[in-house]
Order: C-alpha cells, then structure tokens, then sequence
C-alpha cells in the first residue's frame, strides 16, 4: 500500500519496497542500489554470495513494470564501486540494460561510483532537478524540497515485544532522505547525529513493511540499543517490579536489587 | 600412566578435581625428558588447554621443580599473548614442552614449519577434555589432533578429564582414530550441598538472587575464602556490588568474569593464590582451572541447571581428595528452590548429565581446511581420510567434505564467478594449495571459533587511563554522555565512543544500566528437569522443602494440579480480558520457545487469534483472544512437520546461528588489515546475506551446516520431540477461573525477548502506530505530513 505524501506543493508517494513515485511527472526515485558489493567483498578475500546484484535488479524490474515511470532517477552509490558495471553478470547486465532501455534512466553520482557507470545505458548527472525538487546523492544542509539517499537511513521502534528496526524514509517539511536498495545495504540509524543534523526540527518517519509503510514522528523511535527490554537499565527484578502483576503477586515480591 | 606411555598407549584419564591428573598427564615426559639427551630434536610434549590462564600456571608450577631437580629442560607457554619475538624463536628453535591453547595449536599448525615443528613430538596431552568435546572449539582440536598425528604418528595422547557422562565419546576424541585405555581415578569424598534461602520472602520469579546478598555476606564472613558462582556476567556485576553494599568490615571481595581485561582478571587470580581474599563473585570464568587450594566453600547463586555442572564449580572449593568440598546453593526464585534440591538429590546419585558430544560443525571444517592449506598442499582425499581420524568427524559424508572445500575455494556457488578471486588452487597432481600469502595471513588472522558481538573496550579516560574490560557495542550504543553503568565492579559515567574505545570516568550517580551480553544460555538438563517433576508429583519429599515453597505447591494441588513424572499438563485460565495457556513442558527454555511459534501459528488456523507467548526452563505460556478449545490437537505430534521449517528458516534464531557459521567459515571476516576503524563499510551485514542465498541457493553447504547448528543448539529440536512424544493421548487441561500458583512465574517473565519472523514485526510495528495515534490524538509530528498513510484493518498482532 502506498503512502501520499505531500512535499514542496507535489503529490508524492512513498512505496513500501522503498522507492519514491511522483505520479504527476511518472518519475520514480530509487537510492543507494550497491550494485556489485557482493563481487566486491569476494575481491577482499570474502566469497559472499554473488547474486546481489540480480536480487536488487529482480526487485527493481519488478516496480518498474509495476508503476511504469517514465524516469527512474537513481540517487547515487548505484554501484559498490566504479569497476561494478564491469564485474555485471552478463544476464545481470542485460536486464539492467533492458530496464535503462524501456526508462529515461538517470544516474546520479554518488561517492561509490564516481565515475559515469559505462554500458549499462542511462545517463550520467551530478544531480537532478524538476519543478520545485532536487535530486542529489547527499542531502545539502538547509536545501529545501530535497531527495537524497547516501545515508541509509534505518529506524527503531519499541514495540511490546521488543525493538523492531526497519530501513526507513526519513522526511521533513523540507527533505525527504530514502532508504537505500541495494541487497547488501545495512543502515544507519536516524538518530545518528550524520542524519540528525538535517532535520533539525525533528520529522516524521516511514518503516519499510512486507504491504505497508508504518509512520512514527522521529520523537516515538527510539534511540539505538536504547534497551534490549527496559530491564537492562537496572536489574531484571527491579524491572519486574514496574512491571503491572496480579496484586497477590505484588505484595509478596521481595525487596530485590535496591 | 606411566605403564601405558612405555607401551605407547593413548590415555584417557578421568579424575576428580584436586587428583592430581595434570602431573600425571606430565610424568612420562618428565621421566624420559629427564633420561638423558634427545635422539630426535624439536618439540617433545604439547599440552593444550581450555584456558589460557591454566597453561601459564602450569608452566610455572612445572619451572620451578624442574629447576630444582637440575634438570636441563626448556618449558615456555604460547598463547595469544606471547610476543612476536618469543613465537619466532620456538618456531626456529621449539621448547621442549609447549603450553598452549587450540587457537594457538592450531595456528602453529597452519604455518609452513608445521612438519618439522611437530616431527619429532612424543606426546600430546589435553586438559579438561570435558569442557572441550562437543563444542566448537573441540572440534577444531579435534581437527588439529589428527593434522599433529599425520606429523608425529608415534605421539601418544593423553586427555585429562573431570567425570562425564559420556566417557565412550571422550576417549574415541583422544583417540582420534586409535584405541585409548581409560583410566580412572575414584571420586574422593561426597560434596556436603546445602540449600541457602533469602531471610524474607522466596521470590516468585527473577534470576539474580539479590534478595540472598546478606545471608551470603554472612556465609563469607564466616569462611577463609569464597568462590560465588553466578550464572551471568551482568549477575556477577550486581551482586559484586550489592554485597559491596553490605561489606561493612570492607572484607576483600573480588570481581571475575570473561568480560574483564585480562590484566584485572590475572590480578584477581593472583591475589586468590596468595590468599589476600576472602571472596571472588565470579561466572563460568573460574568453572575450570587452577586449583587454589585454600578455598574453603563454594556458593551457588541461581540455577544450577545440571548436576554435572554444579558438580564441577563445587569441586573448586577444597581440593583435597579425602575432605569433602563445602557448597550452598541459593536459589533466586521458587522454580529454583526445586531445582536446587533436585541437583542435590542428583549429585547424591551421582547422577551425570549433559549432552553427547555431536557431530562436528562443516564451518570448523572450513576454516581448518584453508588454514591446513596455509600450512602444506594437500590431496583432498588424504585430507578428507585425515579429517575423519577426528572424532566429530568420523562419520562426515563424502559429499560435505567436498562442499566445503568448494565453499573454501571459490565460495561453492551454483552460479560460479568468483574463478578471479578463489582461495585454493590445485595444481596438476590435483594437489590444492592456499591462493596466495594474503588469503593465507588473513586465515590465520581471523582463526579461531569463538564468535562475539561486536565489543568495545572499556577504558578510563586521560592518558594512560585503566582498560577495564570490553562491553557488546550494542549496550555501549544506548548510553548518552553522563548516563551512569555498572562494570568491572564500579560505577561509571560515560563519556564518549572514540573508534572501537568506550571512554568512561569513575562516581557515576543515578540508576546504573547493566551491560547483558548475548551469548547462548545454558539450558537446564534432561535429567535435572526430571528430578524436578519427581518431586512436583510426590508430596511425600515435600517435607525436605521450605514452608512457603511447601505452601505453593499444595495451593497449586487445591486450585489446580501439579505436572505428572509424565504425560503433559496444560492450564487455561482468563486474566484481564485475554486468555493464557500455559503448558509444563520442563524441557528447557530453548525447546519450550521453538514450541511456541508453530503452537501460535495453529492457535491461528484454529481461530483462537494468540496474541504472544513466553518460554522459561519449565514452561511455555501463551495468551490469546478466543478461549482456546481443542488442546490435544493443538499439541498434536505432527506440529514437528513442514510448518516449522518454514518458520524457522525466517526467524532471528536461524540469522544468529547463521551469523556464527558466516563467521567461523570465513565466509566474512572479523579481522582486516586496517579495517578496526570501519569495520561495517568492510562487512556485508551477515542477515543479508543469509537472505540472499535462501532465496538462490537453499542447499547451500553453510546453510545446511546453520540448520545443523540450530537443530542443536537454540532450537533444541529434539527436547521438543520428546515433549510432544510425552503427550501424546496424555495431555491433562485444567480449565481455571484464574491464574494458577504455579502459573505466576511464567506471567512475571512476560516481557521478554521472543523469537520472531519479519511477519510478526509488521504486526507489532501496526499495533504500536495505532497505539501512538490513539495516544497522540492524530499523526501529529513536525514533519509536514498532512495526509498519513491509510490504515489498513488492524490485523493479529504477534503471531502469524
């Protein structure tokens, strides 16, 4: 299920898979794809699986057809490195050829791959821009009407069963920063002072689900390994205590970890 | 021992602590080191123990009478803290009795000087076998025992042992292809075990054991020297502090556990050999080792979880084979008072428990079959007879082994492109070789079996400030500047993370948060969970029970009843509009969770919405919306079928588990020249890839090896088949009008930690946005979004 999202006077979507729609100009923005990381590791010396890239491909293909956009404007980091694109298998580089055939594919630079991606089609940019938003890799402090990736930005939220942490977009008034793609992408949480620092003012958080997209404002998540259980913060007994017990229990709870 | 070393036989020698074994296991050499000059140059006796700490003892304990006696012998210790000069030099000129670790074994092992190293070896002798066998740091030494044999065929050895269960197992591990002659020595006197109870009320749940702090202050006040053995390092941390609290006469009280530096942890322990304490707080840190000598009584604060265990930490205490060793068990709750007199029952008995050793981990194999190749080339067919030698490995298929070298060469997957950058080679005998001397010093770089979260090291600030020990980078990740902890036995304000460093300073203030470390949690044995229902069912052995535990239980028989020495007991009763089921399975916290999903998911087929379940050692409660109806189809043995494959296979439990072996078989590394500072842009998040090669490669020989692991270890698959074997047409339910007394515990631990799939999070996560908007009267926030996604019907919450 999507999300309407309004931003800079358009009518924005958020998708649960992670991509952006702008319906009104059929454009769809994906983030921090990290193409070719698997191959990348093995060329470190860690033979991780290979099959990254057609994962994020597949996936992507998938919403391509789905939402059928006219652009697909990628936000950078779009390869692991700038050898990526040569390292493609060829029937991965020939469905990314397929999709930047059917698509205006717009490649954004990146601080992974600097260099123009080569054949793999599309065009290469520096940023993006269209009506009142811009497109960039790396959110510019105090631009507004802004999408941008680099950060991967992940979210927690405590639930009555624990943290659940979630890729996320995070968004403001004046900023959206998207979720990255790739398969092989961790996160960093929006807490974290790199990302913090562009929504000073606090924002609004979307957690990535299996159908939906579950919004919190910055304030309800919570901070990382803030608690694994609030027990951590103090013993587990005296935890138990605040926890709501039968009144027979309670009353006979010892006076345990004063 | 000295009979069966002339003959050349392999020894497997069971004795209890405080015997003497590790001398014995050393006589031979002695004597025939002391016989006069070598014929044959190079090491002569490899000794490898568990801990580091023991080798350095023992190499002290042997220097001086050796010195004494005048005899020309050269011992030296290797272990991850031997210098680089000290290592180059027993590699050119080797000692010639080598104390040392299996990390450390293994690595002399994989370098090129292997062969003439260990040419010339007459024994290797094993410490604390037992603790060894059938974890995977055994099976590397295993692997290592059978590469040392291919050396030195004619090295006998020797395995020193406490009693086990399973001896069959432990000598066919010092065998290692061979026969081995058990001997054994008879147990000295019976340990004299006590139960200790709070002075107020015995708790109804909790597992620290605070409420005991005083009655266990005055037991230390009363004895020379103390060892208290808790359960859990954050345990240790508390009660360290709460006893500190009532320490009036400042008696000196001490600290030890595995997350200490290494340098508080050796001042604790020399400060125990020269007798300047009267107490330590300590976890299984101190399970093994060195014998003190003076330490007067053992103190147990928690579950014992197994008699066999409990047996081993009460050995500490009196190490003199013809006095008894003087123990209290203290129980944290009222679950534990029962377990507490089973384990005495069981320790009478002499009853042993514990697992059988299993088959050897395929991610051990890995990462042994690369360092091998680090060493020398090899034919796989001679490594694959080699590796069988080994005792976990005697019955590995032909079809795993080559797997795994595949996996080792170029990762082993179906679609191969990673020829550029492989690992192994085979040259045109078919020989394989190591790649290249990069992979070969990054094998060694990140040897070893031990897998931990990510840690950071404590350390005061200022120049020149006391590390103090390392925390989970997690726990370190949830404190703000100022927030106060407690570790290393202080209380400590934070201060800042600088790279992989927690800066801290002393005199914290406030509440202290806990660091917890994750790390598998023993589980309560097979035999001890049997005591513990003999004696729920037979009130005739309540006599030797406290009054209030008494109490409880007979107010369980009025209300409800009490579990069966068979068959299953469930109760169901309402409580605040939900209603809870709770089964007594007694097999152990592990099996009880891995019940709980396949449970919740047929709650749900048969339309009893459940809402979230909790497992403890003893139980498994689960809540629901609907009254659940048909139990004994809910419990219906084929619940073990498909489904829980499926489920398992997308939960937490398979990613941790997958996350070792990813580690162990070097699929991703933990060590990286220069990477310390950035580790995350270097590793691939090992969830990620789990998922990816799920999808594309299921049969994956790593993840057939994580569901061997899981079966095993956190799923205890097979406790699970046992209990529903059990209930099978015997399955008692209790229909109740409320919560019964023996149900409170499990409701106190509601709350905790579950295993979950992605799934269940969705669930969670609506329910808690629904929460927060009934809460905040809207979607509210600064964040400019007008229009909110729309809500889909609110579905089941937890379960699946």
């Amino acid at each position: 299920m999507i999300a309407p999202f309004h931003f800079a006077g358009e009518a924005l979507q958020l998708e649960p898979a992670g991509v952006l729609l702008w319906p009104a100009m059929r454009v769809m923005v994906v983030a921090d794809l990290h193409l070719e990381k698997g191959s990348a590791a093995a060329r470190k010396g860690q033979l991780v699986p290979p099959w990254d890239s057609r994962v994020t491909l597949e996936r992507l293909g998938l919403l391509v057809r789905r939402y059928a956009p006219r652009t697909v404007v990628a936000l950078g980091d779009s390869f692991h490195d700038d050898h990526g694109p040569a390292r493609l298998l060829a029937a991965d580089a020939a469905s990314l050829r397929r999709m930047t055939d059917s698509v205006d594919f717009v490649w954004v630079r990146g601080n992974h791959d600097r260099a123009p991606p080569e054949g793999v089609g599309g065009r290469a940019v520096e940023s993006w821009a269209a009506g009142p938003l811009s497109f960039r890799h790396q959110a510019v402090a105090g631009v507004a009407g802004e999408l941008s990736g680099h950060f991967h930005p992940k979210a927690r939220v405590a639930t009555r069963a624990g943290q659940v942490v979630r890729p996320c977009f995070m968004t403001d008034a004046r900023k959206i920063m998207l979720p990255a793609f790739g398969a092989y992408t961790g996160g960093l949480d929006v807490r974290a002072p790199a990302i913090a620092a562009h929504f000073p003012r606090g924002g609004r958080v979307f957690l990535l689900g299996q159908q939906r997209l579950f919004s919190f404002s910055l304030g309800q998540t919570s901070r990382p390994g803030a608690s694994r259980e609030a027990c951590l913060r103090t013993s587990r007994e005296a935890c138990l205590r605040t926890t709501p017990l039968d009144p027979v229990v309670r009353s006979t709870h010892p006076r345990e970890g004063a | 021992m000295l009979a069966a070393a002339r003959a050349g036989e392999h020894v497997l020698l069971i004795a209890p602590t405080g015997g003497g074994k590790t001398l014995a296991g050393f006589l031979p050499s002695l004597v025939d080191l002391a016989g006069g000059p070598r014929t044959t140059a190079g090491l002569h006796t490899l000794y490898v123990s568990p801990l580091k700490a023991l080798a350095t003892d023992i190499a002290r304990n042997l220097t001086a009478p050796v010195a004494e006696m005048g005899l020309n012998i050269r011992i030296e210790t290797r272990t991850g803290d031997t210098s680089s000069d000290a290592r180059k030099k027993q590699r050119e000129t080797p000692p010639d009795l080598l104390l040392t670790t299996p990390e450390s074994f293994a690595l002399l092992l994989s370098q090129p000087e292997a062969p003439s190293m260990f040419g010339g070896l007459h024994a290797v002798i094993v410490d604390e076998v037992h603790a060894l066998a059938g974890t995977k740091r055994g099976d590397q030494l295993a692997l290592c025992l059978a590469r040392a044999a291919k050396w030195a065929p004619r090295a006998r050895r020797v395995g020193l042992s406490a009693t086990v269960a399973h001896r069959a197992a432990l000598r066919a591990f010092i065998g290692c292809g061979d026969a081995a002659r058990l001997i054994e020595v008879d147990e000295g006197a019976a340990p004299q075990i006590t139960m200790m109870l709070p002075e107020e009320r015995i708790a109804w749940a909790g597992r620290m054991g605070l409420a005991s702090a005083s009655a266990v202050m005055k037991r230390i006040r009363g004895a020379g020297m103390t060892i208290v053995f808790v359960n859990t390092r954050a345990q240790a941390e508390l009660l360290f502090q709460e006893l500190w609290r009532l320490n009036e006469d400042t008696l000196p009280i001490a600290l030890h556990h595995g997350s200490l530096d290494l340098a508080q942890r050796k001042r604790v322990e020399a400060a125990m050999a020269a007798g300047a304490l009267r107490a330590v707080v300590a976890t299984s840190s101190l399970d093994l080792g060195i014998d003190w000598g003076g330490v007067d009584q053992v103190i147990q604060v928690g579950a014992p979880k197994g008699t066999a265990r409990l047996l081993q930490r009460v050995g500490r205490a009196n190490h003199r084979m013809d006095e008894p060793s003087v123990a209290v068990l203290v129980p944290a709750n009222r679950f534990e008072v029962l377990e507490c007199e089973a384990a005495i029952s069981g320790v009478a008995a002499h009853e042993l428990d514990g697992d059988a050793p299993g088959a050897g981990g395929l991610d051990v194999l890995a990462q042994h079959v690369l360092l091998m190749a680090a060493s020398a080339a090899f034919l796989p067919d001679e490594m694959f007879a080699e590796v069988r030698r080994a005792a976990p490995y005697a019955g590995l298929a032909r079809q795993d082994f080559d797997d795994v070298l595949r996996f080792v060469e170029d990762g082993g997957y179906a679609l191969s492109q990673y020829e550029r950058w492989r690992k192994l080679f085979r040259d045109a005998e078919g020989r394989v070789h190591v790649a290249n001397a990069r992979v070969a010093r990054q094998a060694r770089m990140n040897l070893g079996t031990i897998v931990e979260q990510p840690l950071l090291k404590v350390r005061l600030a200022g120049r020149g400030g006391a590390a103090l020990g390392e925390v989970e980078e997690y726990f370190a990740n949830g404190l703000r500047a100022g927030d106060t902890f407690m570790f290393a036995g202080r209380l400590l304000k934070f201060l800042r993370i600088h790279e992989t460093t927690l800066e801290c300073a002393d005199g914290g203030t406030g509440t202290p948060a806990v660091p917890a470390y994750g790390g598998t949690r023993m589980s309560l044995t097979t035999n001890l969970a049997a005591r513990v229902r003999a004696i729920l069912h037979d009130p005739g052995r309540w006599g030797q029970l406290p009054d209030q535990v008494r109490e409880w239980l007979q107010m369980q028989q009025e209300r409800s009843e009490l579990p069966g020495p068979d068959g299953l007991l469930v109760e169901i009763f309402p409580r605040e509009g939900r209603w809870y089921l709770v089964a007594y399975g007694f097999e152990g916290r592990n099996a009880h969770q891995t019940l709980g999903m396949p449970l919740t998911r047929r709650m749900e087929r048969f339309r009893y919405a459940p809402l979230g379940f909790v497992a403890t050692e003893y139980v498994l409660g689960v809540w629901s919306a609907e009254e659940p109806q048909d139990i004994a189809g809910l419990f219906h043995h084929d619940l073990l079928g498909e489904d829980l494959d499926v489920w398992m296979a997308d939960t937490s439990m398979l990613r941790r588990t997958f996350r070792n072996v990813a580690v162990i078989s070097g699929l991703v590394d933990r060590h990286y020249p220069g990477a310390e500072k950035n580790r995350r842009q270097v590793t691939v998040n090992t969830d990620l890839i789990y998922n990816v090669l799920k999808k594309h490669q299921p049969d994956h020989v790593l993840l057939r090896a994580t569901w061997r692991d899981a079966r095993g270890g956190l799923t205890d698959l097979g406790r699970l088949g046992a209990l529903l074997d059990r209930a099978r047409g015997r399955v008692t339910v209790r229909r109740l009008d409320r919560v019964s007394p023996l149900a409170v515990p499990v409701l106190l631990d509601i709350g905790r930690e579950s295993v979950r799939t992605e799934a269940d999070e969705d669930s969670l996560l609506e329910e808690t946005e629904l929460l927060v908007r009934e809460a905040t009267g809207g979607p509210g926030g600064q964040g400019g979004t007008p229009h909110p996604p729309r809500l889909s019907a609110p579905r089941r919450a937890i379960a699946r």
